[in-house]
């Protein structure tokens, strides 16, 4: 499966008003261990290996193959 | 010269058991020899006992007049297993050692295992998953079935100090307390460890990485009620922010291993009293216990470019080091010795092409890349090298308790299984469709029931063709095992997918070559001459 890059939700800012909130209030450190976290469950759901890797490259700023 | 005389051995290296120095050989100082192989370590003795039951006269040379002690190897995965049957003393490594299937995880103080494994999840095998026991009880027991070969000369106190490699043959120079002496070898396999002589003075590669932590092997001497299982720590209160590994030994020892850190004092660290708090924050102020022995190790992950220098063969340690979590070095060096001595066989009597030794490098190095692979990545988890790496290695851990699919991200050492070799030069690739069902070319047999025995008891001396009624032909050098007629065979039939009129293909060293739905003798034929190496193109 190819990672999706085109708009995929409908409530972009209320999904970003979450993310934000989930923050709120937490150290540096405890914030990275929410992202992490995150990162894990988020894989893990989109299961599909060549679309985590894509997401992989991209969040690392390479360029697509 | 060499390092150091077998004397002085003995000042640095413990002594388990003492063996008689050998004499010079009768037809020093010139001999030629066919095989010769250098190490009286583990994979050296196993191969020696591998070409020795194939019929070669076997020369095996070892630095040490004894059997090391030390803390070393201890698990032994169920393929060495298999192989160490096959050379005789599986059954008593079995009976002798601790058997053992499950691992558990735990972090931090919590009493309940974040994540467990099993190392047999395919029951009713003649091999547990794994069995732990001392290297040198295992040293010991190959020596026993060696001294029951007439074939093989072992030399202790015989060290190489020189090679030259021929076109047809390599030179080895070798001193003793007796006198120094020089073998032509029309083979030589080094088997003597990751400081490898014959590697260095042929000036080979062993190329790898280092990695920046230590690690206190502590074995004591106590009585427990703790089940025989792998337990292993992240992060325990009595080690904050480092690993912990406890592990069964026969004769009541335990193995503890702490991962100290990168700036310590090595010398200090395994002083006594400095290993005892440690093991009493562990298991109890009052633990009753009497240290074994303590040694501190840095692990490295590295291996030659190639295992195959013209008549120069690597195999164990020499050829390949990796790091301890996974138990896959000692391992490692048994799948070397278990794809090598069929193959140099064959080549022995004329009955494949030196060529056929290409295979062994190439299958030898796609193990020991997986190995690496496998214990690099587990070093990376257990012993993070950054501060996000750290981030990450917690929350997995953290999220492995509530949520199952977490768990498969713990990695406290992926054990030792069998290397697959499915795009192997020896395969021939299936032309039935199998559906997903069976065991592929380049896979290890699976074992399985068969009459009052084991499928692995019956193969692994020559090319066995494994078939569920007469096929109807024979192929010269192919050992037919029609098994429609034995007892207790659902679970055989079940695993190989073996349908009444199916043939399975096995190596000498139990590997599938190739299988058919119906066999015929010229595809029979033309798998054999591709196993041995004949191209199949
Ligand atoms: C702490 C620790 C724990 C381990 N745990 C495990 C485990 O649980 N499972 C596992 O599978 N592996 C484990 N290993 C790895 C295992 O011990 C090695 O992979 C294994 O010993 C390699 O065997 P070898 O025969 O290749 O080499 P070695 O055991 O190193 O033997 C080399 C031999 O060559 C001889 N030699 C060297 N130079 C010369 C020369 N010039 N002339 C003549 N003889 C020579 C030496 O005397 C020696 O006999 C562990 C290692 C360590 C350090």
């Amino acid at each position: 499966m190819k990672l999706i890059t085109s708009p995929n939700i409908a409530d972009a800012d209320g999904i970003y008003q979450r993310l934000i909130a989930l923050h709120h209030g937490r150290s540096e450190e405890d914030s990275m261990r929410v992202n992490t976290r995150l990162i894990l469950l988020l894989i893990n759901h989109i299961g599909d290996e060549q679309a985590v890797n894509e997401a992989i490259s991209h969040a690392g700023g390479e360029e697509e193959q | 010269m060499g390092e150091a005389s077998p004397v002085q051995w003995r000042e640095r290296v413990p002594v388990w058991r003492e063996r008689q120095a050998s004499p010079l050989p009768a037809s020093a100082p010139r001999e030629k020899a066919r095989i010769v192989i250098v190490g009286t370590g583990p994979v050296g003795l196993a191969q020696a006992i591998d070409l020795g039951q194939r019929g070669h006269d076997v020369v095996v040379l070892g630095r040490f007049d004894f059997v090391p002690l030390g803390s070393k190897a201890i698990c032994f995965s169920k393929r060495s297993l298999d192989i160490l049957d096959r050379l005789g003393v599986g059954e008593r490594a079995v009976e002798r050692g601790v058997i053992w299937n499950v691992g558990k995880v735990f972090w931090k103080d919590e009493r309940e295992p974040v994540y467990q494994f099993d190392m047999l999840p395919v029951k009713h095998q003649k091999m547990p998953g794994f069995i732990n026991i001392q290297q040198y009880y295992l040293e010991d027991m190959l020596l026993e079935r060696i001294a029951e070969l007439p074939n093989i000369d072992i030399r202790w106190g015989h060290d190489v100090t020189g090679v030259e490699l021929g076109n047809a043959d390599a030179g080895v120079a070798v001193a003793s307390a007796a006198g120094d002496y020089h073998i032509d070898a029309e083979w030589l396999i080094a088997c003597d460890g990751n400081k490898s002589t014959v590697r260095d003075l042929l000036g080979l590669d062993f190329e790898g990485r280092v990695f920046e932590d230590n690690f206190l092997i502590a074995d004591v001497k106590m009585k427990g009620e703790r089940p025989s299982e792998r337990w292993f720590w992240f992060d325990p209160p009595f080690n904050p922010g480092q690993s912990v590994l406890l592990h069964k030994q026969p004769d009541d020892v335990w193995r503890i291993d702490f991962q100290l850190g990168w700036n310590i004092d090595r010398e200090a660290c395994v002083r006594p009293e400095n290993v005892d708090p440690l093991i009493r924050a562990m298991l109890g102020p009052d633990v009753d216990y009497e240290p074994e022995w303590y040694s501190v190790y840095t692990f490295q992950c590295r291996r030659m470019e190639r295992f195959v220098h013209g008549r120069v063969l690597f195999a164990g340690d020499s050829a390949h080091l990796v790091s301890p979590f996974g138990a896959r070095g000692c391992n490692g060096g048994f799948a070397d010795i278990d794809n090598l001595g069929w193959k140099l066989d064959l080549v022995l009597r004329g009955e494949a092409n030196a060529d056929l030794l290409e295979s062994y490098n190439a299958e030898a190095v796609t193990t020991a890349d997986e190995n690496i692979l496998n214990s690099t990545r587990s070093t990376d988890f257990i012993t993070p090298k950054s501060k996000v790496s750290a981030i990450f290695r917690d929350a997995v851990l953290e999220l492995a308790r509530e949520f199952p699919f977490a768990r498969s991200f713990v990695n406290s050492g992926r054990l030792s299984t069998a290397v697959s070799y499915p795009a192997g030069p020896l395969n021939t690739p299936d032309c039935d469709d199998w559906k997903g069902k069976g065991v592929a070319p380049g896979f290890p047999a699976l074992d399985a029931p068969l009459g009052e025995g084991w499928l692995l008891e019956r193969v692994g001396k020559g090319f066995v063709l494994l078939c569920n009624g007469d096929p109807g032909f024979t192929v010269p050098g192919v050992e037919l095992l029609d098994i429609a007629d034995a007892g207790n065979i659902d679970l055989l039939i079940e695993r190989y997918g073996l349908s009444p009129g199916a043939a399975t293909l096995l190596r000498p060293d139990q590997y599938v070559a190739a299988r058919w739905k119906s066999p015929t003798e010229a595809a029979v034929t033309e798998a054999l001459a591709r196993s041995k190496g004949a191209s199949g193109s």
